[in-house]
């Protein structure tokens, strides 16, 4: 058997105290396509970024062609030939393609000035290679997603990189784009260079990949190679846990919706959406990330602007324009963002709980008694591990932020609850206080509507599930009829159905 | 202690109190009361924009433009009341005048998204070329009637009017700050804009309110200078806006956002009012003590910072 | 697209500067005498030498308020250089307001690049400081034209290329190199090219491993030279440092000149001719402001009303292309 090209052996990583990976081995060869899948939060990316030197493991070592190394930062990683294509990918809106391809490490001339020629000829060259026809000295701002990549790839290829990462590369590519990245995906690969795919889309790994690794909750569950394997076999391996469901009882069959769309749409993410959720009912969203979830929840709570589409609470229409228009029509979000829209880390429990309701509570002074009263009954409700109301949240681990989060939202007394990715980065104490907390509330006669990328969450938590993908429904189950499997299939798309 | 040690207040006060140390050793009129109350004059209009930027700088933001909207308001309010408006009413248009250039200010930065900082740049040169297009180099009398309020000392307590109308203000719009809905937001905003909009704060308004508050602060400061100066000149309170943002964020306010206190600002405003009168004593040029503000600038900006490290929750 | 873009930008102030002049020159003829001509082309010179500086910090996202106090500083040091030795050659004298300038943006590029104190405090607390320091080191008195080498004063009128029976003056020479160092960082430097990646996307920068400090750092240094420089420019184009007046408020009217110019305040674009062009413009507007009898007492307005109006076009800009963008 061949050598590997680079080898990860037994990489731990641990991000505040939390370890996400517990000792990987990934093996990328010379010419192949090697394919790192899993549900999301398993680790892949984690994973990814290691090897590219972005992050540095807690544990563990990198083997690059024999030699045990370490890589300092991406652009020591990039020198030694090993490149990360990000979804996202670095480039600069306001340089031209050549440059962008170059940026960082600009060819010189003997008197150390830019190699304007060497650059546009190599660039040019290297564009050429790759089968991208775009011009060198055109601007990057304007260029889509996919060109943009390509550059990316370019600007990897400039460094002559042996390993070649692609992290969740096609998230945001039409079916075509995809199709002429697996184009040079393959041109790369017979060139004899190692490639990773970051993906969860089946479909593009059996495509595209020789081998695979499943991971599952940051361990390697499984090493098949595509051959002797179907999508099928994959899923099982993915999605191989389970969660108790929470007692539930269910009698909203006849009764009027609490929440209902019609024909929502977000230019460019979300297609026609419709669907109702009844009081009392907890209702899923499920699907891949970029499947236009939390577009939907952002546009309804007024953060996001829709195009098209009516919104109403029970019957009646309303029109949403801020979150502060969505409080007060009895909306609520628990954004899946924690650090960036839930919470203001430096203040207090107290204060981030009550910050909506200020004007509920109070004509015009703040009495800050009051607010930490009220949160105070929160904290015990939701069991929130600290000092008092008035610790700040920075200091709280992720499973109390979350809860202090949910109390916010709650506190807005609201009749619809949308929660997005309720339960990620907790720990497992807190997840399932936080998913009895869901049913209670539901059984009080809320409408919750819980975007999740767990699905074994999703089955234990939800009444009814719904799965989108590129930005449409694309399925509905009750949850009896539903099993991760399933989910995963319509999620991931047709060609998975079809093997 | 350590709760002490990173109050946005402590190095102010510390720095207060060494500096009345240091004025008494150096001249005996320093602790002569009269003295210090009759040299108020000029820190009542810089504390009213001290107050406005508070708030400010506070919600993440930043106004150059006060020291010219002063003068402006200044400039408009001696024109008023030479075209024969009764001084009255020449002040209460001023004032508002102030809080409509606040106004335009806080368009730009709330609902055109704009960097505050660029913007009130702008403004600064704006305001300060309205003021000097509208008196050229001339000076305009104020009604003699209405000049000399410095020299009008309140009743009871003894201080004079500028001075006591400013104490008012940073009593109120301090309960403001840290006692009200408005206070809360102004806070949140400054913290994590995106966080607070979607906690339901209403973000734009909040921000285009502060801007609107510090203006007319600024309008009333402008009002203030013609009564004590007699005279209105499109050149008044020229650079005043360092002054008062020094003191701002001498007094722990996080030009960052998100911290600071309105007590922190008052006793840093003192502070600087008790070194200039040093340096006056000492018979050091108000060019010089130019220096010695925008030092202070930029070791309070680099303390604070260093404080507001020291203060942030430690992770779990 | 963006060559488009920016070069409509640049279009866009060229036929500004074209329009200015024709409407002034059309209601007072006098603009066109040699006397107004060359006063706008002496008043240009120093005013480029400073935006070219200032470019390369609002191309990195930053700013520089204390260019005028930079020029004071450096033109009253310099200045009191000339006035002990009389005898000092010029060009060591340029060497010493470009040095002193140099240390002054040092300082800045410190606070800003490695204590992380943002441009606009940091510039605005050093631009008192130099200031309070010009009044220090001169004990506030004046440099009097009889202290100034007449071989520097003359700077302005003669110079080293004759036209026709016109001769270039030395101070428009300068402006003109500096012009083509700005030409030559901004297109054949690593450095240069680094800065606009950082105002571009500072994140993505530091990723692929450009070095963001070290560049920031360097772009307030070469703005600080260059505003020494424009200090010795100064007391060859007025004959006089005074410590009050000596650059006081001129870093509103580089600004300006730089953002008309067509620099992105958001950063990431602008070409040194179109700052060139902002500066010809600024210089024409100047000039027949006062041909035209409205003075100086409009020019502060105007400088405001530029930077506003530059501000504006550019969200006006990126909003509609972040329309196209989502259509």
């Amino acid at each position: 058997m061949k050598e590997p090209l680079i080898s990860a052996r037994q990489i731990k990583m641990s991000f505040g105290g939390v370890e996400v990976l517990h000792g990987v081995d990934l093996n990328l060869y010379p010419g192949e396509v090697h394919a790192i899948t899993g549900e999301n939060g398993a680790g892949k990316s984690t994973l990814a970024k290691i090897i590219a030197g972005v992050h540095r493991p807690t544990a563990g070592e990198l083997v690059l062609n024999g030699q045990p190394t370490r890589l300092a930062n991406p652009k020591d990683a990039a020198a030694k030939g090993i490149s990360l294509i990000h979804q996202e990918p670095l480039t600069f809106p306001d340089l031209t393609v050549a440059e962008n391809i170059y940026a960082g490490n600009h060819p010189r001339t003997k008197a150390r000035l830019v190699d304007w020629k060497t650059l546009r000829e190599e660039a040019a060259t290297t564009m050429a290679n790759l089968g991208l026809r775009l011009s060198p000295d055109a601007p990057v701002k304007g260029l889509s997603v996919a060109d943009q990549q390509m550059i990316e790839v370019a600007s990897a290829l400039t460094h002559n990189a042996q390993v070649l990462i692609l992290d969740e590369t096609t998230a945001s590519l039409t079916p075509k784009e995809v199709e002429e990245l697996f184009e040079i995906v393959r041109r790369l690969k017979a060139e004899g260079r190692a490639l990773a795919f970051v993906s969860h889309k089946l479909e593009e790994v059996f495509e595209i990949c020789d081998r695979i690794t499943v991971l599952r909750d940051g361990s390697k569950v499984a090493e098949l190679t595509t051959q002797d394997s179907s999508p099928a076999e994959v899923i099982r391996h993915m999605v191989g846990r389970d969660i108790e469901a929470t007692a539930v009882t269910r009698h909203h069959k006849d009764q009027a919706p609490r929440l209902s769309i019609q024909n929502l749409s977000v230019p460019g993410r979300v297609h026609n959406v419709s669907f109702d959720v009844k009081p009392g009912e907890v209702v899923a969203l499920a699907g891949l990330v970029g499947a236009g979830r939390t577009d939907i929840a952002h546009a309804l709570v007024g953060a996001t602007k829709m195009s098209s589409g009516t919104v109403q609470i029970d019957g009646a229409t309303v029109e949403i324009k801020t979150p502060l228009d969505a409080q007060k029509k009895g909306l609520a979000l628990v954004p899946e963002d924690r650090q960036h829209h839930g919470l203001l880390l430096p203040l207090s429990i107290a204060e981030n709980a009550t910050l909506p309701i200020l004007e509920n509570l109070f004509k015009f002074w703040v009495k800050g008694s009051e607010q930490v009263s009220i949160s105070k009954e929160w904290i015990d409700r939701l069991r929130v591990a600290c000092v008092g109301p008035m610790q700040p949240v920075g200091s709280l681990s992720g499973g109390n932020q979350q809860k202090v989060v949910l109390a916010k939202a709650v506190l807005t007394k609201p009749k619809v609850l949308i929660v997005d990715e309720p339960t990620r980065g907790v720990d497992v104490g807190a997840k399932s206080e936080v998913h009895r907390l869901i049913r209670e509330l539901a059984s009080e006669g809320l409408a919750v509507l819980m975007i999740s990328s767990d699905l074994p969450e999703v089955l234990a938590v939800s009444d009814r599930i719904l799965v989108m993908r590129a930005g449409k429904l694309v399925a509905e189950y009750e949850r009896d009829q539903a099993t991760q499997e399933s989910i995963m299939f319509d999620a991931a798309g047709e060609a998975a159905h079809a093997s | 202690m350590r709760k002490i040690l990173t109050r946005p207040e402590f190095v102010p006060a510390v720095l207060l109190i060494l500096a009345f140390i240091a004025g008494t050793i150096q001249s005996p009129y320093f602790l002569d009361v009269r003295y210090l109350l009759d040299s108020t004059g000029p820190y009542a209009e810089t504390g009213l924009l001290v107050i406005g930027l508070t708030f400010v700088i506070i919600s993440g933001n930043i106004d150059l433009s006060v020291a010219s909207n002063l003068a402006f308001v200044a400039c408009a309010t001696a024109k008023l009341a030479q075209i024969g408006l009764p001084m009255p009413a020449a002040a209460t248009i001023g004032v508002l005048i102030g809080g409509l250039l606040g106004a335009f200010n806080g368009a730009l930065v709330a609902y055109a998204k704009l960097p505050s900082f660029l913007v009130t740049l702008g403004t600064l040169a704006l305001f300060r070329g309205m003021a000097q297009a509208l008196m050229g180099s001339a000076s305009v009398q104020v009604p003699s009637s209405f000049v000399g309020a410095d020299r009008l000392d309140l009743p009871l307590l003894g201080v004079p009017l500028p001075f006591g109308i400013m104490i008012v203000f940073v009593v109120v719009l301090g309960l403001t700050l840290h006692r009200t809905i408005f206070g809360r937001w102004t806070f949140a905003v400054g913290t994590n804009e995106e966080a607070a909009f979607f906690a339901s704060v209403p973000t734009p308004a909040v921000k285009f309110r502060i801007f609107v508050l510090a203006g007319l602060l600024a309008g009333l400061a402008g009002v203030l200078i013609d009564s004590r100066l007699g005279v209105a000149r499109f050149d008044h309170a020229r650079g005043l806006e360092l002054e008062a943002i020094t003191a701002v964020v001498l007094g722990g306010v996080s030009i960052t956002g998100g911290r600071g206190s309105m007590i922190g600002s008052l006793l840093a405003l003192l502070l600087i009012a008790v070194l200039k009168t040093q340096m006056i004593l000492a018979n050091i040029t108000s060019e010089v003590q130019l220096t010695v503000t925008g030092t202070l600038l930029i070791v309070a900006v680099a303390i604070t910072g260093v404080a507001t490290r020291l203060s942030a929750p430690r992770k779990a | 697209m963006l060559a488009k873009v920016a070069k409509s930008r640049e279009m866009r102030t060229l036929i500004l500067v074209i329009l200015v002049f024709a409407i002034a020159a059309f209601k007072e003829p006098r603009l066109l005498s040699a006397s107004s001509i060359s006063s706008i082309l002496l008043w240009i010179p120093l005013l480029t030498v400073m935006a070219v500086g200032q470019m390369l910090v609002i191309v990195t996202r930053g700013i520089d308020v204390s260019v005028g106090s930079m020029l004071g500083l450096s033109g009253m040091l310099t200045g009191m250089l000339f006035r002990a030795h009389p005898d000092l050659n010029l060009a060591l004298g340029a060497g010493a307001s470009l040095g002193i300038g140099a240390v002054l943006g040092l300082i800045n590029g410190g606070l800003i690049a490695w204590a992380k104190i943002p441009p606009i405090i940091t510039t605005l607390g050093t631009l008192s400081v130099y200031r309070g320091l010009t009044f220090i080191v001169s004990g506030g008195h004046q440099i009097d034209s009889n202290n100034i080498p007449s071989a520097l004063t003359e700077w302005s009128l003669r110079g080293p290329v004759t036209i026709g029976g016109v001769t270039l003056p030395w101070l428009l020479v300068f402006a003109l190199l500096a012009v083509g160092l700005g030409y030559f960082l901004t297109n054949k430097t690593v450095l240069g090219r680094n800065l606009y990646a950082i105002g571009s996307r500072p994140e993505a920068a530091h990723l692929r491993g450009v070095p963001v400090g070290k560049s920031v750092f360097a772009c307030y240094v070469i703005c600080g030279a260059l505003a020494g420089f424009a200090g010795l420019l100064y007391a060859s184009r007025y004959g006089f440092v005074n410590p009050a007046t000596a650059g006081s408020g001129m870093e509103l009217t580089v600004i300006a000149a730089t953002v008309i110019g067509g620099c992105d305040v958001k950063g990431g674009s602008g070409s040194v001719g179109g700052v060139l062009l902002g500066c010809i413009l600024l210089g024409v507007v100047n000039v027949a402001l006062a041909v035209l009898g409205v003075a100086a007492d409009w020019q502060v307005l105007v400088y405001g009303s530029v930077i506003l109006i530059a501000l504006g076009l550019d969200a006006f800009a990126s909003r509609r292309q972040a329309k196209e963008v989502a259509a």
